[in-house]
């Protein structure tokens, strides 16, 4: 009984820290896209300053993770559920850099000229956020059957992308004066993407966690 | 011992493990056919049922292993496999238990010559107070399996090697087994077990009184004696069976919960009851 008070102790606390690294990884994207949008600098480098704090906590995590399979010997559902967080950690941490990345390109971009540019980023980066977080309920949750409908939407995330390469392209070729800063905008919905599959590849884990299936490249 | 059949028995077929097959090809397959056989097993001491409607079948030269709460029948069924509560009195057994298509509990069996076939290991080594030698010579000697001296010999050293003993006594053979250290007791009482040439080898909780490093000695040689031998372990160590075994069997109150592949037990059972008991969430 003791032993098992532990071990549910362990898996909490993991429980508790992922949540935790996946609210801090949200809100670096989120405050990066305003740092974007609103062409604000200083909240931009505060993410950056944040990201410090991102990476304690994935190296906790994953000392945690390491000490419950050493120490406590989890099985089955258990041994899922920490396999699934030691894989999910750098996932949410990589996420969290590209929300730097996006926050870089802000501070750059404010140095320049605003482009009027057509193109909806506030969109695909709401739409990417909206997936993290309800990827992150659906792991808490155990439900596989969300996690697997936030995988269906990583399909939008894909043609908005190529919806805002073409119309950055074209700015570009139209007008050459916008090169460099359409180039920029470039990189952020290309990080915004990569997240969508980050998201995709957490999602996977929590049907595995769920279901003992692995549904990565089954298709 | 009348054998009877029982319509409610549940049945459980096991499926050979995928990587297993793979590794050994087409001669596997006939590896992966029942070696033994139950079908609707109960088992009684006097008024008291140990078991209830078991029926498995039990892959040759793979290791199964049996995992379950004290209590819940796993070393009795596993005795149920060469009659060895025959030896309880007010023991009673229905179903039956086929061995390469013999039921043992048919009435004309050999009880002697099943034992010789199916033998056993316990959780304490128990050598005889006799030599090295004569501990493993013992059994050849009283079922006459050798005509001469030297293939004795020969019969003796193979033994002490397949329980990988052989390096660590060749040179003391007629020493006392008392002589030897607990690890090295057990692996005699294997040698003992494997020199008259059984074609099924049962231990019960083998390393439970062993330190870890004589632990691991009998954890690697289980997997080693597998090649040619099918082998039944039940076992409290729960990282033991999933260490050594291909298939593990759970029992609960003494019936058969589940039985499937090792990994899938200990990944993502089938069974509520399995995944309570191995996450220790029991009671």
């Amino acid at each position: 009984m003791e032993h098992q008070r532990i071990l549910d102790r362990a898996l909490d606390n993991l429980r508790d820290r992922v949540l935790l690294l996946g609210g801090e990884t949200e809100t670096a994207l989120q405050r990066a896209m305003y740092a974007l949008a609103e062409r604000d600098t200083g909240t931009a480098e505060e993410v950056l300053r944040d990201d410090d704090r991102i990476d304690q906590l994935e190296v906790e995590i994953d000392r945690l993770c390491v000490e419950t399979i050493a120490r406590r010997q989890p099985a089955a559902r258990d041994l899922r559920f920490v396999i699934s967080v030691a894989k999910i950690t750098p996932i949410l941490e990589r996420i969290a850099d590209h929300a730097c990345n996006i926050a870089r390109v802000a501070i750059d971009l404010n140095n320049e000229p605003q482009l009027n540019a057509p193109v909806d980023l506030p969109r695909m980066a709401a739409h990417a956020s909206s997936m993290l977080r309800t990827a992150l309920d659906a792991f808490t949750s155990n439900d596989a059957d969300a996690a697997r409908a936030v995988i269906a939407e990583d399909d939008e995330l894909d043609t908005l992308y190529d919806q805002i390469f073409h119309q950055l392209i074209n700015l570009m070729v139209n007008d050459s004066s916008t090169t460099t800063r359409s180039a920029r905008l470039l990189f952020v919905a290309k990080h915004i993407e990569r997240i969508g599959d980050y998201v995709t590849d957490i999602c996977e884990l929590t049907v595995y966690m769920a279901e003992a299936a692995f549904i990565k490249h089954s298709n | 011992m009348a054998a009877s059949t029982t319509q409610a028995a549940m049945k459980v077929t096991i499926e050979t493990p995928k990587t297993e097959r793979a590794a050994t090809g087409s001669a596997d397959e006939s590896q992966a056919a029942a070696k033994i056989t139950v079908s609707g097993l109960n088992f009684y001491y006097g008024p008291v049922q140990a078991l209830s409607h078991i029926s498995l079948d039990i892959p040759g030269r793979m290791v199964m292993a049996f995992i379950g709460p004290s209590g819940c029948g796993k070393s009795t069924f596993l005795r149920t496999l060469n009659r060895m509560n025959d030896t309880i009195p007010g023991t009673r057994v229905e179903g039956s238990v086929i061995i390469d298509g013999q039921d043992i509990y048919a009435p004309n069996t050999d009880v002697v010559s099943l034992r010789r076939r199916v033998g056993m290991v316990f959780q304490k080594s128990n050598p005889f107070p006799k030599s090295i030698f004569d501990n493993v010579a013992y059994g050849i000697r009283i079922n006459r399996l050798t005509g001469s001296k030297s293939e004795l010999e020969g019969r003796v050293e193979e033994a002490l090697k397949d329980a990988a003993l052989w390096p660590e006594v060749k040179d003391r053979l007629k020493s006392s087994a008392l002589g030897l250290s607990g690890g090295q007791q057990q692996r005699l009482c294997i040698a003992r077990a494997l020199a008259v040439k059984p074609e099924v080898v049962l231990m019960d909780e083998p390393a439970s009184a062993l330190d870890p490093i004589a632990t691991q000695k009998i954890e690697e040689l289980v997997v080693e004696l597998k090649k040619q031998y099918t082998i039944v372990i039940v076992t409290h160590n729960m990282q033991q069976a999933a260490r050594v075994s291909d298939q593990t069997a759970f029992f609960w109150l003494g019936k058969l919960i589940e039985v499937n592949a090792t990994e899938k037990i200990f990944t993502a059972p089938n069974e509520k009851l399995t995944e309570d008991y191995i996450t220790g969430r029991f009671g």
